[in-house]
């Protein structure tokens, strides 16, 4: 297993984002995903996925639909809404912006090491 | 739209509360199966994987509780979750509770209280269709209404402000309906009064404007409610009806409205009858003389668009012609407009600074209140650290122990705030029907309204706020993970808390309160024994009114002397002395003085206004007024010989001189009549107590007749058997003469009610604070004792002194408690100040009030370290360190 990185604050609602924009899925698949698309580098609470979840419901970025999953049970699916969609551009690029920002900084080097 | 959809979600949480609830568990139970699924496949058996599933899950519950905050519109349901833990805790701790709940109430009922009389005396308008702009007219240069009736017709006809002006004259009548006569008060109204305050009948009609034709020409009455409810039992047949007032037939036409109680709260008129009438109702006629008052206020709505100054510039006007087209009877005349119900600021200047310091010391009660409150809230926050520190490291988030902690802060203070409105509910109602003064028509409208139920409300919600919040830093900086690990009794800092500070201010608002109250007594007790220039002990007075009982011209004062020799004539009377009123009792009116040589009589000449007063030769001596130079009267002062007076010594200093100079000296009144003075008498106390001295005159009634009748008899008897002697010996001379038999001190307790009522609100407020600062001490050094137990343990064990340990348990408080007691004791007699102002010779700087305020605040402080120094000087080390 790989080391896994805990999230910063703030992330876990752009991966739920980016996990659901590639297809509706239920709560249990959004963690399985995220799993799949950071190479199971990211570690996430298990629990915390749902506060998250109904969070993004209740701003209007998600839809939830009962359903039935793959497994034969029931389970809720979450598919974006146009706000979502939205949204996930404007924090895909400001997280670029500020994970390039602070790459090159990083990246900076002292005259002689 | 978005506020819209954020209500209706939290009303779709409310309503389908067990719908969403079951949505959740069931998405969360998906959740595990999907993963005991995945578990199983990998190999682990099902039971095995469940378990393993809901590990990896984490906190259930605590996951729900957020997801259900990040739903929204769980307000509601925390704060119902809120309640009922917080009611839970309080029940927990009775004695917390019921004494928070008590300070509470006592200190918002207080203020309730204070406010329920602002609001009824000063706030509320007279209960007349809109009151809002009524108001009275009064003199710019003296703060009185009187006003002459032609002035007031004057003022009726020439302003352009007011839509009409009506003027009345309160004063009190002997009514004959058939078989009991009795005395009444009445206002003399000028007939459009009912139509000019938008008054309709109750019952039958009232007057008019278009019923007067001159003097003596409408002999109506209209009843009051309350007065026909007594006096008539609702009879409905009484329209119509012909009583007597005064001896004179007067004709019923029907009763005033329910709430209409006239248009002064201090004099409720039993029934109303046309001003035009005066003479048969008073017994003189001054319907044409400009000198003489007839109206003691005029008032009236103003023409809609018209201000307040407006009008006054308007009736300054009318003053300038008033003063110009009779030079002899007007001086400047000027007006302001003003509230009618206080009689303008005559009465309403001193009784809203009197309510209003009123409801500042009330408001310093409940800041007592709240800082006692705090400290106990915060010392219990202490106590419950551990509590705390164990919810939070459970991941109760601090916004929620906080929410808790003010929940249950809210909690008494409703409970409190409830339980004080309804203990000032019941103290205003009985307010509201007390009657002072049996004698006099005294209102006090203040039964509680809307007003002062919100006041309260809000009141102990910004109390629940205030006291609420102590302990929030505490909270806010509590670490969960050092708390747990080192117990209850944890080092507490030695630094300054905010409960330290809560104690002191506590105590320095108490230090206020006692101080206030200490001066006021002091004052009233000083007015008590001041000189009046009279001795009211062991001496009875008997009021009456010839004119009621039909005397006119001569009669008057030849049954005056028959009545003063049979009353001498009883057994164990001294002496027996008359005059028209007594002083300090609406005796006395202001009379313009001229000296000798002014021959030009027009106000602005006069040299001084005494007050004059008419007396029999006996008066001074049966008073106790001491005379200083000259001689009394005799009976043989009378018409047929030279005109002379009594005068006092300040007269004498303002007129003469000296007191020399006076006696056989000669000065001149309004009409010309020259008087000589023979006698020089002490200074007294005429219209208040809390006047300088002022010039006084006494007049023979011989020269100077006048119905008002007044005896003072002097006699050691037991006051009871006395009046019924005298009321025995009047009913021998005349059946239908009206009276009130008193004694005099009685009659004072009207001059003194101001000041002891201020004495007694001082008092109960100065309790209550005395109170307050007893359970705030006794609070502090019950905790302080509680918490260092152990401390104090072990130096008794090891031998130390017992004032060692009292210095250890309680040396904290008694520095605080000397502190606040200072501050309290300078701002005390700061505030006081203001009180000079109402309470007759109040003065701060009393060695006796200073000793007091700093005996009673120490003794407070004794009182109140009491309990716990006994428990910090009892303790069994053995026993604690074994508890342990």
């Amino acid at each position: 297993m790989p080391v896994q990185a805990q999230l910063l604050p703030g992330t876990l609602d752009l991966l739920i984002l980016k996990a659901v924009s590639l297809g509706p899925l239920h709560g249990y698949g959004v963690l399985l995903r995220i799993g799949q698309i950071s190479d199971q580098a990211l570690l996430i609470e298990q629990g915390a996925l749902y506060p998250a979840l109904f969070r993004l419901v209740r701003q209007g970025l998600l839809n939830a639909n009962w359903g039935t999953s793959d497994n034969n049970r029931r389970a809720k699916f979450y598919e974006l809404t146009s706000a979502g969609r939205k949204r996930l551009r404007e924090e895909t690029a400001g997280w670029n912006r500020l994970a390039a920002a602070i790459a090159s900084s990083l990246a900076a080097q002292p005259e002689e090491s | 739209m978005k506020l819209l959809a954020y209500f209706r979600s939290i009303a779709a949480r409310f309503f389908r509360r067990s719908e969403i609830e079951d949505d959740m568990e069931a998405e969360l139970r998906s959740h595990i199966q999907h993963r005991t699924d995945d578990l199983e496949r990998s190999g682990l058996k099902r039971t095995e994987a469940e378990r393993l599933a809901r590990i990896e899950f984490g906190g259930h519950e605590r996951f729900k509780e957020e997801a259900r905050e990040a739903l929204g519109g769980n307000f509601v349901e925390t704060f119902i979750k809120d309640v009922r833990f917080s009611l839970r805790l309080l029940r927990k701790s009775p004695g917390f509770t019921t004494v928070a709940v008590l300070t509470l109430a006592v200190a918002i009922g207080a203020n309730a209280v204070v406010f329920g009389m602002l609001n009824g005396l000063i706030l509320r308008p007279l209960d007349v269709p809109q009151p809002e702009n009524l108001y009275g007219i009064e003199h710019g240069n003296e703060h009185n209404m009187y006003e002459s009736y032609p002035d007031y017709l004057d003022l009726r006809d020439r302003n352009r402000s007011f839509d009409d002006l009506a003027g009345f004259f309160i004063t009190q009548v002997g009514l004959d309906t058939g078989d009991n006569p009795s005395t009444a008060w009445v206002y003399d109204t000028s007939g459009n009064y009912f139509d000019v305050l938008r008054i309709q009948p109750y019952l039958g009609r009232v007057f008019h404007g278009s019923d007067e034709r001159g003097p003596n020409s409408a002999p109506y009455i209209v009843l009051s409610y309350a007065y026909w409810q007594a006096h008539f039992q609702e009879d409905r047949g009484v329209v119509g009806r012909i009583v007597r007032v005064n001896k004179h037939p007067f004709t019923i036409l029907g009763v005033a409205p329910p709430q209409f109680h006239g248009t002064l709260a201090f004099g409720v008129p039993d029934f109303f009858v046309p001003l035009v009438n005066l003479e048969q109702v008073e017994g003189r006629s001054a319907l044409n003389a400009r000198a003489q008052s007839s109206v003691f206020m005029a008032l009236g709505h103003l023409k809609p668009g018209v201000t307040p100054d407006q009008a006054a510039a308007d009736l300054n006007s009318v003053g300038a012609y008033l003063e110009k087209t009779y030079p002899t009877d007007h001086g400047a005349t000027t007006f302001v407009l003003a509230r009618p119900n206080l009689y303008g600021n005559l009465m309403g200047g001193p009784m809203r600074a009197f309510v209003s310091a009123l409801m500042l010391l009330a408001g310093l009660i409940l800041l007592a209140a709240c800082a006692n409150l705090g400290s106990l809230f915060a010392a219990r926050a202490a106590d419950r650290s551990r509590e705390v520190a164990l919810r939070l490291a459970l991941g109760a988030s601090r916004n929620r122990i906080l929410r808790q902690l003010l929940t249950e802060a809210m909690l008494i203070s409703l409970a409190g705030g409830a339980l004080g409105l309804w203990g000032s509910i019941l103290l205003l109602r009985a307010l509201s029907v007390w009657h002072p003064i049996s004698r006099f028509p005294l209102y006090v409208p203040v039964s509680p309204d809307a007003k002062v139920y919100i006041v309260a409300l809000v009141l102990a919600l910004v109390s629940g706020l205030l006291f609420g919040i102590v302990p929030v830093r505490q909270v806010l900086r509590t670490d969960p993970y050092q708390i747990v690990k080192a117990g209850p009794s944890g080092t507490i800092g030695r630094r300054i808390t905010v409960r330290d500070v809560l104690l002191v201010v506590q105590v320095a608002i108490c230090g206020v309160l006692v101080t206030s109250s200490l001066v006021a007594v002091r004052g009233l007790a000083r007015s008590l024994d001041s000189n009046f220039g009279f001795q009211p002990r062991n001496a009875m007075l008997v009021e009456t009114e010839l004119a009621m009982a039909g005397y006119r011209g001569d009669q008057v004062p030849a049954m005056q002397k028959r009545m003063i020799d049979s009353v001498a004539a009883i057994p164990g009377v001294e002496s027996v002395g008359l005059i028209g009123r007594t002083p300090l009792y609406g005796g006395g009116f202001g009379a313009a003085i001229f000296t000798d040589r002014t021959t030009d009589l027009r106000p602005s000449n006069a040299a001084a206004t005494a007050m004059r007063f008419n007396i029999s030769p006996e008066y001074l001596h049966t008073a106790g007024t001491a005379l200083l130079a000259g001689n009394g009267f005799s009976w043989h002062d009378d018409k047929g010989s030279p005109r002379v007076a009594v005068v006092n010594r300040e007269f004498a200093r303002k007129i003469f001189g000296s007191t020399s100079h006076a006696v056989g000296g000669g000065f001149k009144l309004r009409d010309g009549t020259r008087i000589q003075v023979v006698g020089v008498v002490e200074d007294g106390k005429y219209e208040n107590l809390t006047e300088d001295p002022e010039p006084a005159l006494f007049l023979p009634i011989l020269q100077a007749p006048m119905s008002e009748t007044c005896l003072v008899v002097r006699s050691n008897r037991d006051p009871r058997q006395l009046a019924a002697a005298i009321r025995n010996t009047l009913r021998g001379l005349d059946t239908g003469l009206p009276g009130l038999v008193e004694t005099w001190t009685r009659q004072l307790d009207l001059v003194l009610f101001p000041a002891r009522a201020a004495t007694v609100a001082l008092g109960v407020l100065g309790g209550m604070g005395a109170i307050l600062a007893i359970t705030g001490i006794f609070g502090m050094a019950a905790y302080s004792v509680s918490r260092r137990l152990k401390e104090l343990g072990i130096r008794i064990a090891i031998g130390a002194h017992p004032s060692e340990v009292l210095q250890a348990a309680l040396g904290r408080a008694f520095k605080l408690l000397a502190l606040g007691s200072a501050a309290g004791l300078i701002l005390g007699i700061l505030a006081t100040r203001v009180l000079a102002s109402i309470v007759y010779q109040a003065t701060p700087r009393d060695p006796l009030v200073l000793a007091g305020a700093v005996l009673a605040m120490l003794l407070l402080g004794l009182l109140a370290t009491w309990i716990p120094a006994q428990r910090a000087l009892s303790v069994d080390p053995l026993t604690l360190l074994r508890e342990e």
